[in-house]
């Protein structure tokens, strides 16, 4: 398309392409970040106020649509002794991956962060469980966790010890559960770390070396405070995903239930419970928001203690970074 | 030609790695690191060791002890039953079909949306763009999972129950796909590029679709990796809205596991069925995949 024949068309036409040059440039950012507006509309933002609606009604999977009955369904959950054994089983659950997983992380991601030969091979390694799926992960982890046949009670009793009980009491049920999301996770979240510890001016170590300080000092007062921003990364993201956890749960046995006395009945998997074995999805949706209420607290308190935390942390270490350099 | 060697050289890393591999502070790897290293990776190793053991085995192999032995002869016949079950009520031949699937065309349309998003917030200049940036952010802290009982009810009203559209709709494009080509288009597309096709004359959309598009391959074809990942592992969803005939690997896994939970055997030829195409494509791609989590990680 050269010059020459555009000069050759009619005035008219030249308006005419102007005017949709004109509307293109105009409209077409809003076009292409359109679908996932639209898409969050739809399957984001409207579900969860349906959620709320659906809450306040009677409402079952087959009759759909019953009586309004206010805050009924709240009163029921909040009155009924699953729900709160739901809610520590998930809170429990969750400290228990979280803490272990992000410590168990940072020490790979240190072991990574050194000059080792065959990198690519290590990083990979640490990464393999990530791609199995958590439902094959947790059948495999709940027969090694069997109470009277699985490998892990045959092991502590070669050492000598007791069995455990990892099916019969919540404890050590949520401990195995744990385990499983750390299995497919650690790895993960260590790359994340090392990417992090990559990132951190090499003159600290420098200067922290000059005076003195041995490589144990230098991992905990440069490396570790200088990590604070991505643990709050991994912190909020874990905490999102984490309180949400249905797969290990429901596949830590063959009935899905959470085990006899809902030892290791999670949150979500008590919205299943509600909506689709009890098929009363009215009191599934009291739940539902009852925990997205509670993940975004968590998530907003995370990052406002964390941010309080690292921001004074990281400034004192600059200061005090900056001073050994000029000094 | 020259759009690649501007791509590249935009893309070379910050002088980082210049400054390592000096001596200053980088810990050389000593006998405690490779030993930490290696036990690491022996517990991860570890458990899909034992399940290839005892999918290799018969049905008393569980109990068997010691339990580190070598495989046995049976896998194939046991992968082979998992299969051809008569009495298994989901196929694993069609369940890895519908995986392939589902994870195949959410991710090829993740990347598509959110690379005309990225593209359009990194670039292209229009009224509340910043806003509009900060509400996708936003949005990936909403677990929009959890509101699965209107979801439920929406498929169930458009007669989508047990449909792979069911699975494939809802994740179409995502928040984290869009943030992601945003981030990496605002450092690896110049302006240049773009003006000047526009300048020839090039619509909008010719423009993305020839200018915009293949410069965002590198980070495309991250993003659809971890897409097709995280869709192939999904269970939550696909479990309630899905039924036997369109079981996704997962599902069809879980059903396994319910019919057959005497025979581990069985049980754990299905988890490395399940397991094996994620394996190939780790292999293939595992290095970009490692790549990918730590760029991410420097810019999230």
């Amino acid at each position: 398309m050269t010059s020459r024949t555009l000069d050759e068309r009619e005035p008219r036409l030249i308006a005419f392409r102007n005017q949709i040059n004109h509307w293109d440039v105009k409209l077409s950012p809003y076009l292409y970040i359109s679908p996932f507006f639209i898409l969050f509309a739809i399957t984001g933002l409207f579900p969860l106020l349906y959620t709320a609606y659906v809450s306040l009604h009677k409402w079952s999977i087959i009759g759909g649509q019953g009586d309004f009955i206010g805050f009924d369904n709240f009163a029921f959950i909040l009155g009924n002794g699953d729900f709160w054994v739901a809610l520590r089983n998930t809170f429990s659950i969750f400290l228990l991956s979280a803490v272990p997983q992000i410590i168990l992380a940072i020490l790979i991601a240190a072991a990574l962060d050194a000059n080792l030969k065959a990198k690519t091979f290590w990083r990979m390694g640490v990464l393999l469980p990530y791609v199995v799926t958590p439902v094959a992960i947790s059948i495999v982890f709940s027969v090694m966790f069997a109470d009277k046949t699985g490998i892990v009670n045959t092991f502590l009793m070669n050492l000598g010890l007791d069995p455990v009980g990892w099916h019969s009491e919540p404890l050590p049920a949520h401990f195995a559960i744990a385990l499983m999301v750390n299995f497919r996770w650690t790895g993960y979240t260590a790359l994340i770390f090392l990417a992090a510890m990559q990132a951190i001016p090499r003159d600290y170590y420098e200067a922290a070396m000059i005076d003195g300080a041995g490589p144990v000092r230098r991992f905990f007062s440069i490396t570790i405070p200088q990590l604070r921003p991505t643990m709050i990364f991994v912190v909020v993201t874990s905490t999102i995903g984490g309180l949400q956890i249905f797969d290990e749960p429901r596949l830590y046995d063959t009935f899905g239930r959470g085990g006899a006395d809902g030892q290791w009945m999670t949150l979500t998997l008590f919205i299943y419970k509600l909506g689709w074995t009890d098929q009363n999805f009215g009191r599934a949706s009291a739940v539902a928001w009852l925990l997205f209420l509670i993940i975004i607290a968590f998530a907003a308190l995370n990052l406002i203690l964390t941010r309080a935390i690292a921001s004074s942390s990281t400034k004192s270490i600059k200061n005090a970074g900056k001073k050994k350099v000029s000094a | 030609m020259s759009v690649e060697a501007k791509e590249a050289e935009l893309l070379i890393p910050t002088p980082r790695r210049g400054r390592r591999g000096g001596k200053a502070g980088v810990m050389q790897p000593g006998w405690l690191g490779y030993t930490f290293l290696t036990i690491v990776l022996i517990i991860a190793a570890y458990p899909l060791y034992w399940t290839f053991m005892i999918a290799s085995g018969d049905a008393t192999t569980v109990t068997r002890r010691p339990f580190l032995t070598l495989p046995g002869p049976n896998f194939i016949e046991n992968a082979l039953r998992v299969i051809d079950s008569p009495t298994l009520p989901v196929s694993f031949w069609s369940a890895t079909l519908n995986s392939i699937i589902v994870s195949g065309v959410v991710a090829a349309s993740v990347v598509f949306f959110s690379t005309l998003a990225g593209y359009a917030f990194s670039k292209l200049r229009f009224k509340g763009k910043n806003g509009l940036l900060y509400f996708v952010i936003a949005t990936l802290a909403v677990p929009t999972q959890l509101a699965v009982v209107p979801l439920y009810i929406v498929m169930v009203n458009l007669k989508l129950t047990g449909n792979l559209l069911a699975v494939i709709l809802p994740a179409v494009v995502s928040a984290f796909g869009v943030f992601w080509m945003t981030q990496y288009m605002r450092q690896a597309l110049p302006y240049e590029l773009i003006e000047a096709a526009r300048v020839d004359g090039a619509s909008m959309f010719r423009t993305f679709w020839s200018i915009a598009l293949p410069s965002a391959r590198p980070a495309a074809a991250m993003l659809a990796l971890f897409i097709f990942i995280q869709t192939w592992t999904n269970f939550f969803w696909p479990f309630i809205v899905l039924d036997n005939k369109s079981a996704t690997l997962p599902v069809a896994l879980a059903t396994l596991s319910n019919n057959y939970f005497d025979d581990y055997s069985l049980i754990f030829a299905g988890v490395i069925i399940s397991i094996v195409p994620l394996f190939l494509l780790f292999l293939v791609t595992g290095r970009q995949l490692v790549k990918g989590i730590m760029e991410g990680a420097v810019k999230g």
